[in-house]
């Protein structure tokens, strides 16, 4: 293949990562609240009266479920924009991929963090509650959702089918729930604990968990911001390589003539 | 031509389709028949929950009835898009400038036909495999729940096979997509039969809320169906 003739795509990055300064420092800021949790988490806050040490489990549950949450939202928000906007701008729909990657990563954690602090607690992995079965709905769908990212077609084809999908999801989500929670309702068993409510909160621990919220936050952001700009990449590394593939095509055609 | 004129002429044409090639007959209702005689096998020998004089097997019969059709309707599914999916089937309807929520709306009736005579014949088969007993005044509660049900799951169905016909790997990506979204159905109208049947001491009057559920699922996908279709299969 000669590489004399090939395009250069208009937006070819001119740095080797995807780093700029300000997502320096806010990976930067990210290390130091995360290691401000661990202090906190771990060492400062204290022991609960009937749960013991394996309160500190909340620190981490509670700030990956915020995350994974904050995640899908703004998946939806992003994917709505993308379908409303005019430009139609893949700079949308690729936000919604890599905060849908990133929801989905995080609600992984949540849910097994979260059985195995069900354990501790209430002795069993998991329970029939209506939080618990939404929360492993939502997981399922957005692994739907991102295997739908990766059907083919061109971006354009991708974005709107995923956004779609990502708006059904809006949709459904609410139904799930309610209907688990009215069978629940009926099916009422003896509750060892909710996952709410119980935990009587102390300024510190609140603090904490205040701590907890703050970092995972802004990983959020850090991991969405790289994210999407390797997204970018790999979409204009595919758009140089059929330029590639097209130039190549013309010139054996040129040959044979 | 109306809306309602172009649905009707595309459900026609599905369930013409559907007549000539029997796969339906031949294939989807077969493999729903030996889901049941399987569930039996796994479920036979428990005995009864305590408190009814039902065999587990009837208890959770309409459970069953529920989650084999729930199978049966990714196959059927599978099958509606693959007639649209071969030769371009879809794009040339696109492009001859049929409406896509009447495209929907078409296929969705084509597919609620099939799989109401499905369900209707899945009922039989629990009353004659599990001995299950259907009591006269829980009719109107069971046909309610059949109908809204059926609309649901078509119209999910549909919407769903749209987003996954013409795809690689569609045959795996269907039930990832479609189970998680049909759970309330599964839900509400397990309940809703359960209540009409009798099953466990449950008064009619306690499955009504329960059709409610799957109504508003009807509506619900039905609406997100008629937008969303169109933006699914312009390629």
């Amino acid at each position: 293949m000669t590489s004399t003739s090939v395009p250069v795509a208009a937006k070819a990055p001119t740095s080797t990562g995807t780093a700029t300064k300000a997502t320096r420092v806010l990976g930067a800021a990210a290390l130091v609240g995360i290691a401000w949790l661990v202090a906190f988490g771990l060492g400062f806050s204290p022991a609960d009266a009937n749960q013991r040490e394996s309160v500190r489990i909340l620190y981490v549950h509670v700030p990956a479920a915020w995350l994974a949450y904050l995640a899908f939202v703004v998946t939806a928000l992003a994917s709505a924009i993308y379908l409303l906007s005019k430009r139609h701008s893949l700079g949308w729909d690729r936000l919604a991929g890599a905060s849908a990657e990133v929801g989905v990563l995080f609600m992984a954690v949540t849910l097994v963090v979260g059985a195995l602090w069900g354990r501790l607690t209430w002795g069993v992995f998991w329970e029939w509650d209506a939080r618990l079965t939404t929360t492993a709905f939502l997981l399922v769908t957005y692994i739907g959702y991102l295997t739908v990212r990766r059907l083919g077609g061109t971006h354009q084809q991708r974005a709107r089918r995923s956004a779609v999908l990502a708006l059904l999801a809006v949709l459904e989500i609410p139904l799930v729930h309610w209907s688990v929670r009215l069978w629940r309702s009926l099916h009422q068993e003896a509750t060892v604990l909710r996952p709410d409510g119980e935990v009587k909160m102390d300024g510190l621990m609140l603090f904490t968990l205040f701590v907890g919220i703050v970092a995972f936050t802004l990983m959020y952001v850090w991991l969405v911001i790289h994210r999407q700009r390797t997204l970018a990449a790999e979409d204009a590394l595919e758009d140089v390589g059929l330029d590639i593939a097209i130039v190549a095509r013309r010139a054996e055609g040129r040959g044979a003539r | 031509m109306t809306f309602l004129r172009t649905a009707w002429l595309v459900a026609g044409k599905d369930l013409r389709i559907e007549w000539r090639s029997r796969i339906g007959l031949n294939q989807v209702l077969p493999f729903a028949a030996i889901v049941m005689v399987l569930f039996a096998f796994a479920l036979d020998r428990f005995p009864a929950p305590p408190g009814t004089d039902d065999t587990l097997l009837e208890s959770v019969a309409p459970g069953l009835v529920w989650l084999a059709t729930l199978f049966s309707l990714l196959l059927l599914v599978q099958r509606t898009f693959a007639i649209e999916s071969e030769d371009g089937a879809l794009d040339a309807l696109r492009a001859s400038g049929v409406d896509a929520a009447a495209l929907f709306w078409g296929k969705t009736a084509a597919l609620a036909a099939q799989l109401a005579v499905l369900e209707a014949l899945l009922l039989v088969t629990a009353i004659l495999l599990y001995g299950t007993e259907v009591r006269p005044s829980g009719v109107v509660l069971l046909v309610t729940t059949w109908l809204a049900a059926t609309v649901g799951l078509a119209a999910v169905g549909t919407l769903y096979g749209g987003l996954a016909a013409g795809a690689r790997g569609r045959e795996t990506l269907l039930p990832l997509l479609m189970l998680p979204v049909v759970a309330p159905v599964l839900i509400g109208a397990t309940r809703a039969v359960e209540a009409a049947l009798g099953i466990g001491g449950t008064a009619i009057a306690d499955g009504w809320p329960w059709v409610g559920v799957v109504t508003v699922f009807a509506v619900a996908f039905g609406a997100g169906g008629t937008l969303a279709f169109g933006p699914l299969i312009d390629e």
